[in-house]
């Protein structure tokens, strides 16, 4: 490691201690096949160690393979040590046997998972899961063991937490799942936590939370952390010392501070080119397509054009218009059938989009963005409100015009390998449009339109004729492109389109989204969580919270002068892709309330106010 | 252990799995369809000196006699007329509807789903045997009616096998993807949701083959059936019974057929279910 010559890293120096644990030239193989090649690595007590990389890059299995869990999946270790510095002192964990790893295993090294619904069992308390973990490690009795892990849950923040013991998983939310896992795995304050994409199914702000206890606890334990993610944000948060993987093999390593300021290896100067950085577009009207950074043998270069967005064509009449569009849904009944408590998916939401624009629908998990993006689309009803296309309603249009409108506006998934029927070739599922609105005749007009959209995506003719289940996620999601070109839209409804694939696939679908407009005129309704994507791709903003829109306005107006709460707390929980600018920021407090209702308690709506013309903020209570 | 599974998975054993049920299959619909050529009149034909007379003896009875001293091997051949004419058609009957009922109960919901799954529960709460009295009670015993029996009786699994795929299926973003696209709702059920579903279907179809054939010799051996005097492997196989100490021949050969048959039909439909699948294509 070298020394750092910039006085502003914020990161100390590695101490001279020994490190706890030290990964020597390790290789892992699957049924033949090598999946990790020669990797070193190591964690020092009291630091972080962020492993980073993309999907395929072999960085869980790296994890998997520390805590020997990888053997289960049938993974072979021909070279390599894994040295460990135990209570009984180091001992390489290569060599050990299952059985003395179970002692190891939760005790000495603790691991968290991605998927806080589905690593609890859902028929024992979460009290008798804590329990368990100190009964079986710790030999604590029943009581004793209560009173711990009512401690514990105390110290991973969770209110009233002598409640929380007595409840089911399914009874809590998906952050404060994800806090009781980080308190079991405490539970034995184990030496090292491995930590495995721990906030990835969490939204931003409860994402804040988590890495903020995440970090005062290890501060507290004084413990090692590995932190296995593809978020560069969360990196930048969280880690000392980064490795960056790819295709199994460590490409660099080094202080955060000085991976992020400096990065020598061409593939991670590529890989932090394509992260989106919120900020990065201030001072802009405009969205801007930008070059993509690639790797191109063992250099850098970018590829394409730099060019400002100026599609939006706001001097003609509106594509599409939503005026006080609610959404409810039935949620639990009464014996008779009839609805007692609703949810409140989508209240009395309004917003234009014009040509050629962009219009970002941002907001948490259960703000009602999907609902809005699927009633417009037909595949829900609307409680009550318009949606004009062209100037003409919805509910006033005919079946042929409704059908029509199937058309011209076309729906993208966020998940590109459920979106595509994995028993139709692509051809089929491209053609499928074509087909349906008759808009071609005869199968060889057919056949050469679809070769055409292929192309236009940056696939090949010769891909028409297979499976998706042949294709990579970001060619997936050029299929699912091609397949919404294909009837040539006016509209195009992005759900969470890019959310799905790795950064550098991400960035290039954004531009292809970018040309797509440009050459077109198209407008899309784009809705996502992320807000460094938002702010790179969209002309106009809406912020959803609970189904309301909070705050409406330009990209430049909602990122360069937020003037609701909400807005302002959502941008500050997003993690920023350098080091540098680590926010030493408060603990965001409190949960993401419930949208379900009783019959008769409707959400209060306050009056929108524009505060500069075009920037609308809903007046707070 | 590790080189027989990988054996199993690899597409030689596709090919072989292929082979060895369409051959099967293939030999027992022939022997059965040409049975009265190649025995003219001899399932029925009783050779009392020669009762019980053990297998691989004589030539003129190589798979040996039952207590009539007809010939097994004879009888096994032309018993397959009724044994394979009640599986398939019952099966394939109660599949069609099966599958149809719980395409648009899974698909439409609402009402048509009430009426079709509640229908469904009545029927699974009636003993088979009690509708199987009672049917034949009102319109009499034959082959024909032994058939709608059995599909009156059996439709409701296709029901509810395809009824539960349907809705997990109808979620899934590539089916709300093809109505976003405003594909027709039939065309969804026939290009998207029934290949999707086939597999498990497939299976069930396979199994029930064998059932059937046993439900048929039930139904004969309480009277409810076809003519207990003409051949039948099921048939067969509970008269064979009492005789099961002294001479296993009478009822271990026509459970071979009935064996064979099943053997040869899973083969196959393993072989259909998986080359239907274009995951498992890539392996070939």
């Amino acid at each position: 490691m070298q020394p750092s010559t910039r006085n502003a890293a914020p990161t100390p120096a590695p101490p001279a201690t020994q490190p706890l644990l030290s990964v020597e030239g390790l290789s892992v193989e699957f049924g033949g096949q090598r999946v990790i090649d020669d990797l070193s690595f190591r964690v020092h007590p009291g630091r972080t160690l962020a492993i980073v990389g993309e999907s395929g890059s072999g960085k869980s299995v790296t994890s998997l393979s520390v805590m020997r869990l990888a053997d289960m999946a049938g993974a072979r270790f021909p070279t390599g040590r894994i040295l460990f510095q135990g209570s009984q002192g180091p001992r390489d964990l290569l060599t050990a046997t299952q059985k003395e790893m179970r002692a190891i295993r939760g005790k000495e090294i603790a691991m968290i998972f991605q998927e806080p619904m589905t690593s609890l069992n859902p028929v024992f308390t979460i009290g008798d899961q804590i329990g368990e973990t100190l009964t079986l490690h710790e030999g604590m009795g029943k009581a004793a063991a209560a009173e711990e892990a009512r401690r514990l849950l105390d110290m991973v923040r969770l209110p009233d937490a002598a409640q929380i013991l007595k409840r089911y998983p399914h009874q809590l939310s998906g952050g404060m799942r994800q806090r009781v896992m980080i308190a079991m795995a405490l539970a034995c304050r184990p030496r090292l936590l491995i930590a495995d994409e721990p906030t990835t199914a969490l939204d931003v702000t409860i994402q804040a939370q988590i890495l903020t206890i995440m970090r005062d606890l290890q501060a507290e334990l004084g413990m090692a952390m590995m932190f296995i993610t593809h978020d560069m944000g969360v990196v930048a948060e969280m880690a000392d010392d980064v490795v960056v993987m790819w295709k199994g093999r460590k490409v660099e390593e080094g202080r955060a501070a000085d991976l992020f300021a400096t990065p020598r290896q061409p593939y991670t100067r590529a890989l932090l080119a394509a992260v989106p950085r919120l900020g990065s577009m201030a001072g802009q009207d405009h969205p801007r397509r930008l070059p993509l950074t690639v790797l191109d043998g063992d250099h850098v270069t970018t590829v394409g054009e730099a060019r400002v967005q100026d599609t939006a064509d706001y001097g003609a009449a509106p594509l599409l218009s939503v005026r006080d569009l609610s959404v409810r849904f039935k949620s639990r009944t009464n014996w008779l059938g009839c609805a007692t408590h609703q949810v409140h998916a989508v209240t009395q939401v309004s917003f234009d989009i014009h040509p050629g624009e962009t219009l970002a629908l941002v907001g948490e998990s259960g703000s009602g963005k999907s609902t809005i993006g699927r009633t417009i689309q037909q595949l829900q009803e609307a409680t009550s409100g318009r949606i004009s296309f062209h100037g003409r309603p919805l509910s006033e249009m005919g079946a042929a015009d409704r059908n029509r409108l199937r058309r011209d506006v076309q729906y993208i998934f966020q998940d590109p390998f459920a979106s595509l029927d994995p028993r139709k070739t692509v051809g089929f599922s491209i053609a499928e449009p074509i087909r349906t609105h008759g808009l071609l005749d005869g199968e060889r007009e057919i056949r050469k339109r679809v070769d055409g959209l292929l192309e236009r995506v940056g696939l090949t003719p010769a891909h028409a004729a297979r499976y998706p289940h042949e294709f990579s996620g970001g060619q997936r999601q050029r299929v699912c492109i091609a397949r919404a070109l294909a009837s040539d839209p006016k509209l195009i409804i992005a759900d969470e389109a890019l959310s799905a694939l790795d950064v550098s696939i991400q960035a290039q679908v954004i531009n292809l989204f970018m040309d797509l407009q440009a050459e077109r005129g198209l407008a899309y309704l784009f809705i996502s969580h992320d807000m460094a994507v938002v702010e790179k791709m969209s002309h106009r903003v809406a912020v959803l919270f609970l189904g309301q829109i909070m705050e409406m306005g330009s990209r430049r107006q909602i990122f360069e002068s937020p003037a609701h709460d909400y807005t302002r707390r959502l941008l500050s929980a997003v993690p920023v892709a350098d080091p540098s600018r680590r926010s030493r920021r408060a603990l965001l407090d409190g949960e993401i309330p419930s949208p379900i209702r009783a019959v008769g308690d409707d959400p209060a709506v306050l009056p929108l106010e524009e505060v500069r013309p075009g920037h609308f903020v809903r007046r707070s209570a | 252990m590790a080189a027989a599974l990988s054996f199993l998975r690899s597409p030689r054993f596709r090919n072989l799995e292929f082979l060895l049920g369409a051959s099967l299959t293939l030999v027992i619909c022939l022997a059965v369809l040409f049975s009265d050529q190649l025995f003219p009149g001899g399932a029925d034909k009783m050779d009392l000196m020669a009762r019980l007379s053990p297998p691989f003896r004589t030539a003129a009875h190589p798979l040996g006699t039952d207590p009539l001293g007809r010939d097994v091997l004879a009888r096994v051949v032309a018993g397959g007329k009724i044994s394979l004419l009640v599986g398939f058609v019952s099966v394939a009957g109660a599949a069609v509807i099966g599958v149809l009922m719980g395409l648009i109960s899974g698909y439409y919901r609402g009402i048509c789903d009430i009426v079709v799954m509640r229908f469904a529960d009545v029927q699974l709460a009636l003993p088979f045997i009690l509708l199987a009295i009672t049917f034949i009670a009102i319109v009499g015993g034959s082959l024909t009616n032994t058939i709608i029996l059995l599909i009156v009786s059996q439709w409701v699994q296709y029901a509810r096998l395809v009824r539960g795929s349907v809705l997990a299926l109808r979620e899934r973003e590539f089916i709300l993807s093809a109505r976003a696209i405003g594909v027709k709702d039939w065309r969804i059920i026939v290009q998207h949701l029934l290949p999707n579903l086939i597999g498990p279907v497939i299976v069930l179809l396979t199994l029930n083959v064998a059932n059937n054939i046993l439900l048929e010799s039930s139904l004969t051996f309480l009277g409810l059936g076809i003519d207990p005097t003409i051949p039948s492997w099921g048939g067969m196989l509970a008269s064979g019974r009492t005789y099961l100490q002294v001479a296993w021949w009478v009822s271990v050969f026509p459970g071979l057929a009935i064996l064979l048959t099943v053997l040869g039909l899973n083969l196959l439909g393993d072989w259909l279910r998986d080359s239907l699948d274009p995951t498992g294509r890539t392996s070939r």
